[in-house]
């Protein structure tokens, strides 16, 4: 029963989501009040309705309830309740179920939050959401309805595929879309601007806090997809330039654009068109991501199941919206008046800088992802794209981008000064230049690793520069703190977030100096591995919840003394009759000892893959400081729009500033 | 100051210029990284057909050959990949993926030796038993080996 209400949720909810792609489009179209205040409830009905729907395949999954088809092939009673919850998105039908939800959540959260937004730009924002809502229910009542019920319900299911069976599915799912899926607010907003024809710089401030959100989610689901393909899929890499990871990386390089655009927007007035474009595109980017990884054009472990129906309605989905935002952008943008002008050489001629860059790395990712389907699809050869063109095209785009970032900070608006702005730097520079040398003679080759290291060095140092200088050197201490506390929080977030990718870089760069080992294990081994010595203990064999498992138990030794114990193992499950294996990882400072272990030889020996990754959490701690460093700018913008009390503090910092 | 002389003209000059610049480099690395590091994907057939020079880097895909693993000692192996009417030798040092099993669709990535053998490096099979690379997929039904709805049957229910 439950099922069948949730499925009529579903319905119920596409049928407000048509209601609301029209009724408030057609009030803001002929200036009727009326009409388009209807907006924000009816997405919060619609809302709900997912919500229950979500709900309902929820409890169907956790009861283990064998007669909804979805279950069966994606279930089974021992799993961990964990994994039946998380579960739900682990399948084709449950995961665009998710996109939706979270579609509707920014749906909603906008018609709480959004009463201090003109109702014009409210509603029609609103109205264009639910036109991406209607398309993605109809597109999951068509073709993947994941309330289904089995003729005959089996009295087991299938299991989920072992490889999900993992915390990474509870977590990466859900923050992936809430990033993809955050843009979609974006996307609803540059559109309604080109339809209701005008757009100011309050339209980007209303903006910001979105694409804030949304780039922080998409921070921090990439970062969790690639720590979780790190420690699953036992090669200890954490990219591999896969086309799904390059369809969620091209989304974050536009959206990154966007973010800086906006700012421009918000603080200038310039640069309003291309900003509605960055939008248009970001969206764009991730309804690509989705069309690659749903459609079963690539296939891969987030391809669940090939039904070619459900891709060539993805691709109806994604040329109608992306052919119809451009079309109405290349319709309406000339009628949008060009803002404030700028040197060159100032702020935002910096950040028209990051846009070029960060644009055409996309470009070329776009490029390596597409041009082999392109290809096999003109042609019909087959190539793969991998790592070498990628390092060769988008790491080059980088570097300027690292070497930038800091001076763009310390550029003044309207017109900076470059010459200056780069001296301030001078302390950054040496010392990043220092660790490079220092990086060069204590670790050595590859050359590329200590000058990536330097400059990440100078990078992060170079980040903190200009929220230092506005500090200052006054003489006394509490004058230093009031004025520390005074700065906009914005500051602080961009010092953070560019930190944050200096720290993947180092993390990256500190790769270059890991240490592999291919090796036969016996019982008894003792083995060095960079700083640490190994040995090898007794095999033994233990019994899962739904899988049986080998661990073989090593101790790590440094100069004698005993710091950690790992048990790499192997995993049966029987019921799909799968081996998984579970990377034996420990982090040590900030590297980690990393061991896989494959089939047992003939002789009881294991051969083992054995890395020593120094620095290697880097990678992702710089994402986390990225995503941090967003929060503290969202903060920021929360106090701006109104929405929070106004802070004593921020009155008193404003005197202080002055 | 030079900076005051700058019109609204040379401001825009300034900007195209930039962007062009950005975009040739781009487009410079694009070309310059397609023309090298391009794999191209072959099934056996296909493979033996093409007389491929020895030295060049490329991928096979197809199944393993029923009983063809060979371990030689250490983590040497050997083992063929086949699309039932021809065979390609494989020579791999280092760990196989969990789901490398003989009779099991898998790519292989390498250079070809004087032999004809593939000298591989990479080898991959990856994720699911019921996933198969594309490529192979796509050379078996070429083939005409290919049986749709071959995908694994439910397992057995079973006690845990």
């Amino acid at each position: 029963m439950i099922v069948e209400i949730g499925h009529y949720a579903l319905v119920l909810a596409l049928a407000l989501a048509v209601f609301q792609c029209l009724v408030p489009l057609w009030g803001a179209l002929k200036h009727d009040s009326a009409l388009m205040s209807i907006a924000p409830s009816v997405a919060l009905v619609q809302f709900a309705m997912v919500a229950l729907a979500f709900g309902s395949l929820t409890i169907a999954h956790v009861t283990s309830d064998f007669s909804v088809i979805n279950v069966i092939q994606n279930s089974h009673s021992a799993k961990p309740l964990i994994y039946k919850i998380s579960g739900v998105w682990g399948s084709h039908e449950g995961s665009m179920l998710l996109w939706v939800l979270i579609l509707e959540i920014f749906g909603a959260l906008l018609a709480l939050f959004g009463s201090s937004m003109p109702l014009l730009l409210r509603s029609t924002t609103l109205s264009v959401q639910s036109w991406i809502s209607a398309a993605f229910l109809l597109f999951i009542l068509l073709t993947s309805n994941p309330f289904a019920r089995a003729v005959a319900p089996p009295i087991e299911g299938q299991d989920l595929n072992p490889i999900l069976q993992d915390p990474g599915l509870a977590i990466h799912p859900p923050l992936l879309y809430l990033g993809y899926v955050g843009f979609s607010i974006t996307f609803s907003f540059a559109a309604a601007a080109l339809i209701n024809g005008h757009i100011n710089a309050a339209w980007a401030r209303y903006v910001r806090p979105w694409a804030l959100v949304a780039w922080i989610f998409l921070t921090l689901g990439i970062a969790m997809g690639s720590y979780w393909a790190y420690y699953t899929l036992g090669w200890g890499g954490f990219w591999f330039w896969d086309p799904v990871e390059n369809a969620s990386l091209m989304p974050w390089l536009a959206g990154t654009a966007l973010l800086h655009s906006v700012a421009v927007m918000e603080k200038r007035e310039a640069l309003k068109v291309w900003t509605i474009f960055l939008a248009i595109l970001a969206f764009s980017l991730s309804l690509l991501g989705t069309f690659l990884v749903r459609s079963g054009v690539l296939t891969s472990v987030h391809a669940f199941a090939n039904d070619p129906s459900r891709g060539v309605f993805i691709l109806a989905i994604l040329v109608s919206f992306i052919g119809g935002s451009l079309a109405l952008f290349a319709w309406r943008a000339p009628l949008l008046k060009v803002g404030g002008i700028f040197a060159p050489v100032s702020r935002e001629g910096a950040l028209v800088l990051n846009n070029l860059l960060l644009t055409t790395s996309c470009a070329t990712v776009f490029v390596g992802t597409l041009y082999p389907l392109a290809l096999e699809a003109l042609t019909g050869e087959k190539i793969s794209v991998g790592a070498p063109f990628f390092n060769l095209t988008f790491g080059p785009l980088f570097v300027p981008i690292f070497l930038a970032m800091p001076i763009g900070q310390m550029l003044a608006w309207k017109r900076g000064d470059l010459l200056g702005s780069a001296q301030r730097l001078t302390f950054a520079a040496a010392v990043g230049f220092a660790a490079m040398l220092g990086f060069a003679v204590i670790q050595g080759m590859p050359i590329v690793a200590p000058i990536a290291a330097g400059v990440a060095i100078y990078l992060i140092i170079g980040s903190f520069v200009e929220v230092a200088g506005r500090i200052g050197r006054v003489a006394s201490l509490g004058m230093m703190l009031s004025r520390a506390f005074g700065l906009p929080r914005s500051a602080y977030g961009t010092a953070f977030a560019h930190a944050g990718l200096g720290l993947t870089l180092l993390g990256l760069a500190a790769t270059g100096w890991g240490i592999e080992k291919n090796i036969t294990l016996h019982r008894g081994d003792n083995l060095t591995l960079g700083p640490y010595e190994i040995s090898v203990g007794t095999i033994k064999e233990q019994p899962g919840p739904n899988f049986k498992e080998t661990v073989l138990p090593l101790t790590i030794r440094e100069g004698g003394r005993v710091i950690a114990n790992m048990e790499p193992s192997r995993r049966y499950f029987s019921t799909r009759q799968m081996q998984t294996t579970e990377a034996g990882i420990t982090t040590l400072g900030f590297g980690q000892v990393y061991v896989n272990l494959a089939e047992a030889n003939a002789d009881g020996g294991y051969d083992a893959r054995m890395y020593w990754k120094p620095l290697v959490t880097f990678i992702w701690l710089g994402a986390l400081l990225m995503a941090y460093g967003g929060a503290i700018s969202l903060s920021d913008r929360r106090l701006r729009m109104g929405l929070a009390v106004k802070s004593k503090r921020r009155s008193e910092a404003a005197v202080a500033a002055e | 100051m030079k900076r005051k002389t700058m019109t609204r003209k040379t401001r825009r000059l300034v900007l195209i210029g930039s962007a062009l610049a950005v975009i040739f480099l781009a487009v410079g690395l694009v070309s310059f990284a397609l023309r090298d590091n391009l794999v191209f994907f072959y099934g056996p057939t296909e493979l033996a057909q093409k007389i491929q020079k020895p030295g060049a880097r490329l991928r096979v895909g197809g199944l393993v050959k029923e009983g063809s693993v060979i371990k030689d000692n250490g983590r040497q192996m050997t083992f063929i990949v086949t699309d039932m009417k021809t065979d390609v030798k494989v020579q791999y040092t280092g760990q196989v993926p969990d789901l490398f099993r003989e009779g099991q669709g898998v790519i292989a990535e390498g250079v070809m030796d004087a032999a004809g053998n593939i000298q591989a490096d990479t080898v991959l099979a990856k994720h699911d038993e019921k996933y198969m690379p594309r490529d192979v997929a796509d050379s078996l039904k070429k083939q005409g080996l290919w049986k749709e709805g071959t995908e694994a049957a439910p397992a057995p229910l079973r006690k845990q």
